[in-house]
């Protein structure tokens, strides 16, 4: 009987730890709880280990082209096959790999918090600055933004940093359609009594919005920004596949894959290399981005527990 | 052909049986395990006789009344039996049930907001409502429509049928529900919470509406509430449900003179009565009602009864006569209780409270924490998109004046739309009224800068009416505790400690920190709201409702805690409510609102015992009291009509257009009522009514 008791005893004890769990640690302890999110989590990163450990432990560079190679499949001596010109597909994929990782999270990462910011100040603050606010978001979306980024981004100086000037004009163009939704949130978060609450506790506007607004807007903000993540990858592919994204010697996951679709029922292993890594990326950001809704929203199945 | 001469088969004589119900139980699946919402209901109800079945939430009283009338998730297990003359209703197929709801059982649903279709005309609703079941004509169907909306007391009911949901009050639409459930001559009503939704003196309309509607089909009435005061004026017979299952039933002065089971008698015990002064605490039923998953074997209100043994966490105690045949009780301590006579005295003794010391001191001497002075709140009724103009102007508040002392307690009553949540948010927003002063704590409000602005308002703290909206969901209950304590200042050890005392003060335990709101129950909640509140040490508690969304056997410790907080921290309480009886209970002095307007204003005592304004009186004779006696033999003055518009309100008195001393006066005398507004004047030590002939 007396080992019976003890357990819960010592449990009891446990439950009021002299350190106080705060919120973001309760958030990774439920987080931790949701098996396909920690997998999620470690392919992710897998896949930066691969990025940026990979070119200097991978035999090829890749811009090294292996004359005695010219298209030949998977072997011991390109694990993944080579390309046209005779480049390490492995080579090519981790580089890709790592530009195009870059400008997927920058840019979801990016055009979340631009579309959460104005997004919420707009509805909170209200008047002629939401007004204005929509002003731009309605103008932002009818610019046709595929026209645009390629021009912008063909007129700019090339060199190695010029896929920056990709992000900064991705997120431009993806947050206006997401803002308008975090606008509406907004509004029926801002007449809850805890928004009321906090302004008559002195808070402000800012830290209102930061607190109390977007924790509460989250699950729509995480689904956008692994969505972004899909979407900044893909933009990048189809900007690339007509020359305007990522240029050459550099490359990218999009490169790579539009140069392999022209040839992926004869020559499939250029294509299917970096389209296998593509799709598992999106399947692990997807499901980070599941476990951390979960964990941040305490009325989820997985919040039985505290 | 009309539909008396369609006349039912099945006609039952007065006093037979009209529905039987017996050992029903309703099972449905959830994430959490199988949800046992009903275990064992059994009652006969007989022709024109109305059965109340009182419960708090979660007790099983909705799940009874969907499964009465078939209109259950398909998931759901049922078993028992539930005959309708004899036939039974389980089992059958949906159209089966199509065919006898609507046409024998009726029902009238608890929000009449959405309980009608708002793209089709009440008539045209009616209307389908008697073609479902008669083949009669349209025209036919559509004077039956006009008769019942009369009959329900619609005024004008020929042109108001072919109005649309939208141009109807609640009240209004809830008296079109009740046409519609009485349409087809219904054998038996339920009405699931008809008026908890709505004002007290719409409350007291509807109530009479749907005792005439009984009167005039013969019907057999449901009355599924919460309220005491409801089922004291309404039924005949009462079953009182608990986690489930009936744990008492009888007569309604069984219930209310003869209690057995500790449950029903701690709950008339914690009600606060409209008709007692403050006698001290309230007495107090500890803890929550159960879960209805994974209930543990025996009673369910083990955890919560002073005389539970070790027979009744064991076994669950059936229902036997308690001496009487009418009345049954499911308590393994029967015998005890009768025999000893317990009540809530014994069984559940009222808390010891901190005293107010500052209460000694004469008011007069006390310094005032919060004034207004002619405080008025308008909006402007704006129109169009592009070129936006004023139509009007919203009189949501028009000139109040109030003062609130150090350590006491003011309730602010008065009709949704009355404008005392206005009243409220324009104290707290702590800005420029449209005219008038607000003074917190000798501040002018109007003249404040920012820094000073957040300063006041860790003396002015508000507890809001839901405890559900008003926590952040996504915060853990430090965070939420901590967060006025951060935004001014305190440093993060200070904080731990305080956060620690605050829970200790409301009655929380420490070790609740980390939880989420969600994990706890309303009266918890509502803790948790006033432990925020009091974190910054405030002076000034604004009340908003805080007690209204909680069940009636909750509400009490809330209560008490508020009371004994203001005894040992000397607050001052503005304290709004809707619920009468509550005020009464806590309130030192008492506001009554009318249309933006102060009608009533005085000591609790001497308002309540003696009102003078009709609508106060009005207000206090609506009020349902939990004493069978008492109701019936009290007259009710049932006011007339929907509050007008706060956008377009009645010259002169603005209570004029629904008060029944204004119908009785000469000619003369009613026009002054119509050009002269009626200022307070002064009809006792502390009391003061605005009404030209209050004497």
């Amino acid at each position: 009987m007396s080992t019976n008791v003890s357990p819960v005893l010592t449990e009891e004890v446990s439950a009021n730890p002299v350190k106080r769990l705060n919120r973001g640690r309760l958030t990774f302890r439920r987080f931790l709880r949701n098996k396909t999110a920690v997998v999620g989590a470690a392919g992710i990163l897998f896949l930066v280990l691969l990025a940026v450990v990979g070119p200097y432990m991978l035999y090829w560079r890749f811009d090294d082209i292996d004359p005695n190679a010219f298209l030949s499949p998977p072997d011991s001596a390109h694990l993944l096959g080579t390309t046209q010109a005779g480049r390490d597909v492995l080579a090519l994929t981790a580089r890709g790999l790592g530009k195009s990782l870059l400008i997927g999270f920058l840019v979801a990462i990016l055009s979340t918090s631009i579309s959460a910011m104005v997004g919420a100040s707009a509805a909170y603050l209200g008047g002629w600055y939401e007004r204005s606010m929509l002003w731009i978001i309605d103008l932002l979306l009818v610019v046709p933004s595929f026209f645009l980024i390629a021009i912008v981004s063909r007129s700019a100086p090339d060199g190695d940093t010029s896929w920056l000037l990709l992000v900064v004009l991705l997120a431009a163009f993806a947050w206006p359609l997401s803002a308008r939704v975090v606008r509406s949130l907004t509004l029926s978060i801002r007449e809850r009594e805890y928004v009321l609450a906090a302004k008559f506790m002195g808070l402000g506007a800012f830290r209102i919005i930061l607190r109390h607004i977007l924790p509460n807007a989250s699950s729509l903000l995480i689904i956008d920004a692994t969505l972004g993540v899909g979407y900044a990858i893909l933009s990048e592919t189809g900007l690339s596949y007509f020359g305007f994204g990522v240029h050459a010697p550099d490359t990218s996951l999009g490169t790579l894959i539009g140069e392999g679709a022209r040839m992926a029922t004869t020559y499939p292993w250029v294509f299917l290399g970096p389209a296998t890594v593509l799709v598992f990326l999106v399947l692990c950001v997807n499901a980070v981005g599941d476990g951390l809704r979960d964990a941040l929203d305490p009325n989820s199945a997985s919040g039985g527990q505290a | 052909m009309t539909i008396e001469n369609q006349v039912k088969q099945r006609r039952t004589q007065a006093g037979q049986t009209v529905l039987s119900v017996s050992d029903l139980h309703v099972t449905f699946p959830s994430e959490g395990g199988l949800v046992r919402a009903v275990r064992g209901l059994s009652f006969d109800l007989a022709a024109g006789e109305t059965l109340g079945i009182v419960g708090e939430s979660g007790s099983g009283k909705s799940v009874t009344s969907l499964a009465v009338m078939g209109l259950h998730p398909s998931t759901t297990r049922i078993s028992g039996s539930i005959k309708l003359h004899g036939q039974e209703l389980l089992g059958q197929t949906d159209s089966e049930m199509s065919q006898i709801r609507g046409r024998d059982l009726a029902m009238v649903f608890q929000d009449p907001l959405s309980a009608l279709t708002p793209v089709y005309t009440i008539g045209d609703q009616i209307v389908e409502a008697i073609q479902a079941h008669y083949d009669i004509g349209k025209a036919k169907a559509w004077n039956r429509a006009v008769e019942l909306l009369d009959l329900v007391g619609i005024p004008d009911p020929k042109t108001r049928v072919r109005s649309f949901p939208f141009e109807f009050s609640g009240g209004m639409r809830q008296r079109v529900m009740i046409a519609m459930a009485i349409a087809n001559d219904p054998d038996v009503i339920i009405a699931d919470e008809p008026t908890t939704a709505l004002d007290v003196t719409i409350q007291a309309q509807v109530l009479e509406v749907l005792k005439t509607a009984q009167r005039e089909t013969g019907a057999a009435v449901i009355m599924i509430t919460h309220d005491l005061g409801v089922v004291a004026n309404m039924s005949d017979r009462v079953i009182v449900m608990y986690a489930g299952r009936p744990v008492e039933a009888g007569s309604v002065d069984d219930i209310f003179y003869r209690p057995r089971m500790p449950y029903t008698i701690g709950l008339l015990g914690t009600v606060p009565r409209l008709d007692e002064a403050n006698r001290g605490a309230l007495p107090v039923l500890e803890g929550n009602p159960p879960t209805v998953v994974d209930l543990p074997a025996g009673c369910p209100f083990v955890p919560r009864c002073p005389i539970a043994t070790e027979e009744c966490s064991s076994v669950e105690p059936v229902l036997t006569d308690a001496g009487d045949p009418n009345h049954w009780v499911a308590c393994h301590h029967l015998d005890e209780i009768k025999a000893k006579g317990l009540d809530h005295s014994v069984l559940f003794p009222a808390p010891e409270l901190a005293e107010r010391e500052l209460a000694e001191i004469p008011r007069g001497e006390r310094p005032v924490v919060l004034e207004l002075r002619d405080l008025k709140r308008h909006f402007p009724l704006m129109k169009g998109a592009i070129y936006r103009r004023q139509i009007g102007t919203v009189y949501a508040v028009d000139g109040i004046d109030l003062d609130l002392r150090e350590s006491e307690t003011l309730g602010l009553v008065g009709e949704s739309g009355c404008g005392k949540s206005t009243t409220l948010l324009e104290i707290l927003n702590l800005g420029r009224p449209t005219t008038g002063t607000i003074t917190v704590l000798g501040k002018d409000t109007s003249r404040l800068g920012r820094a000073e602005r957040k300063k006041l308002r860790r003396d002015l703290q508000v507890v809001f009416q839901d405890p559900m909206a008003s926590l952040d969901p996504r915060m853990p209950v430090f965070d939420i505790i901590a967060e006025p304590m951060s935004v001014h200042g305190y440093s993060k050890s200070e904080i731990e400690i305080r956060v620690r005392e605050l829970l200790e003060l409301v009655g929380l335990e420490p070790g609740h920190a980390e939880r989420y709101p969600q994990h706890f129950s309303g009266g918890q909640r509502q803790r948790i709201g006033i432990a925020r509140a009091l974190s910054l040490e405030p002076k000034v508690m604004v009340l908003d409702e805080p007690v209204s969304a909680l069940d009636v056997s909750i509400q009490a410790g809330v209560i008490n805690l508020l009371e004994d907080l203001q005894g040992k921290l000397g607050l001052a309480y503005l304290f709004v409510a809707h619920d009468l009886a509550v005020i009464r209970h806590i309130a030192d002095r008492v506001a009554v609102m009318y249309l933006g307007k102060i009608v009533e204003i005085g000591d609790v005592d001497e308002v309540y015992n003696d009102p003078k304004h009709p609508y106060t009186q009005a207000l206090l004779s609506a009020i349902p009291i939990p004493d069978p006696k008492t109701e019936r033999t009290r007259q009710r003055i049932v006011l007339s009509g929907d509050l007008p518009g706060p956008a377009d309100p009645p010259s002169g008195c603005k209570f004029r257009t629904r008060c029944f001393r204004y119908a009785t006066l000469g000619e003369g005398d009613r026009a002054r009522c119509r050009d002269e507004v009626p200022q307070l004047t002064v009809h006792g030590a502390d009391h003061r009514a605005a009404c030209h002939f209050a004497d």
